[in-house]
């Protein structure tokens, strides 16, 4: 059993403590907006926040999670609100979108610590990969969303 | 202002001074054990050299992974303070074991690169040697202090680095941890004499 926090919410899986993570939040608890891509921690497709700091949640053990507070795409915000989210929609940035959950966690991570990160600190922070190639969106987006931040 | 930059610096200077003094035991302590403490430090260097070492004690702004020494890849760098760039720290892939699916390996201690000053791409063995005992390059450790750090989990990893993401063993260094510490500890206690 390993007692952690999703989204604010108190949950307890009973799963190997090497399960990795994303089954857990899909398979268990039903959070599915966190996809699965590469299995490998190569692609961040996986990525979610563990008490703050992005992990590709693929390759994350369950056990290592224990006591932790863990943020999804599902719990960024209540309403679509966070400006990451906003900016998204604005520019339009998913083409097939399964990278983009991941790519707006990564990215959430990336303007906590950054508030208006250049174009290089981007490049630096976001090394998901998308088959679609919508990498100018999101960097735009980033852009954007930065802007509407304090 | 400038008064308190020149006492900052001179401060520095001595405490840089005390350091290298702690590293550093007269001739007259060293005796006749110079050539044995030098065979050990090449045996030192032997690890120190290995990639499991030199991929994070890089000159670069970047990590390195492999025995080919490769850039790590999806352009990862060393960030402001050596544990990735903001919004990708190291931890975001490197936990705190092996990861047998991956093959990001990890460690009980956060994964983290080596500061720049204590970078070591391909120094001589001698370059290796004054690195390590100079202050400013050393973390300001005494000779206690190197053998110490010889303890942690980034460094004893080094032994059991786990298997890549194509499921190959890592190579280990060339000398075993015993013998590793054993010949650390005798050129430390002869004064870290260097060749």
């Amino acid at each position: 059993m390993t007692q952690f926090s999703v989204n604010g919410r108190a949950v307890t899986v009973d799963a190997d403590a090497d399960t990795p993570l994303l089954w857990a939040l899909r398979d268990s608890l039903g959070l599915t907006g966190t996809k699965f891509g590469c299995g490998i921690a190569a692609c961040g497709a996986c990525t979610v926040h563990i008490d703050g700091q992005p992990v590709r949640s693929c390759s994350f053990p369950l056990g290592a999670v224990s006591g932790k507070q863990v943020l999804t795409i599902e719990g960024l915000s209540h309403d679509r609100s966070h400006p990451l989210q906003k900016a998204w929609i604005e520019e339009q940035v998913p083409q097939c979108g399964y990278c983009q959950s991941g790519m707006i966690m990564a990215a959430a991570a990336l303007i906590k610590e950054r508030p208006h990160p250049s174009g290089e600190e981007i490049d630096a922070a976001i090394t998901n990969l998308c088959r679609c190639g919508t990498y100018a969106r999101i960097r735009s987006a980033i852009h954007r969303a930065a802007r509407g931040m304090p | 202002m400038r008064t308190g930059a020149v006492g900052a610096v001179l401060i520095a200077g001595v405490v840089a001074a005390g350091a290298l003094a702690l590293v550093q035991p007269s001739r007259s302590q060293t005796g006749n054990r110079v050539p044995e403490s030098v065979a050990a430090f090449a045996k030192v260097a032997s690890v120190l050299a290995s990639p499991r070492c030199q991929n994070c004690h890089t000159l670069t702004n970047f990590p390195r992974q492999g025995d080919d020494r490769h850039a790590h890849l999806f352009n990862v760098t060393r960030g402001g303070v050596d544990h990735g760039a903001p919004g990708l720290p190291c931890s975001t892939c490197h936990g705190k074991s092996n990861n047998a699916a991956s093959g990001a390996p990890g460690a009980v201690e956060v994964w983290r690169l080596a500061p720049l000053a204590m970078g070591w791409d391909d120094l001589s063995t001698g370059a290796l040697c004054r690195h390590l005992t100079d202050p400013q390059h050393n973390g300001y450790r005494n000779g206690r202090q190197i053998i110490d750090h010889l303890q942690s989990p980034l460094v004893t990893w080094a032994w059991s680095p786990g298997f890549d993401r194509n499921g190959r063993p890592r190579t280990l260094p060339p000398v075993s941890y015993p013998d590793f510490v054993r010949a650390a500890e005798l050129w430390v206690s002869a004064g870290v004499p260097c060749p």
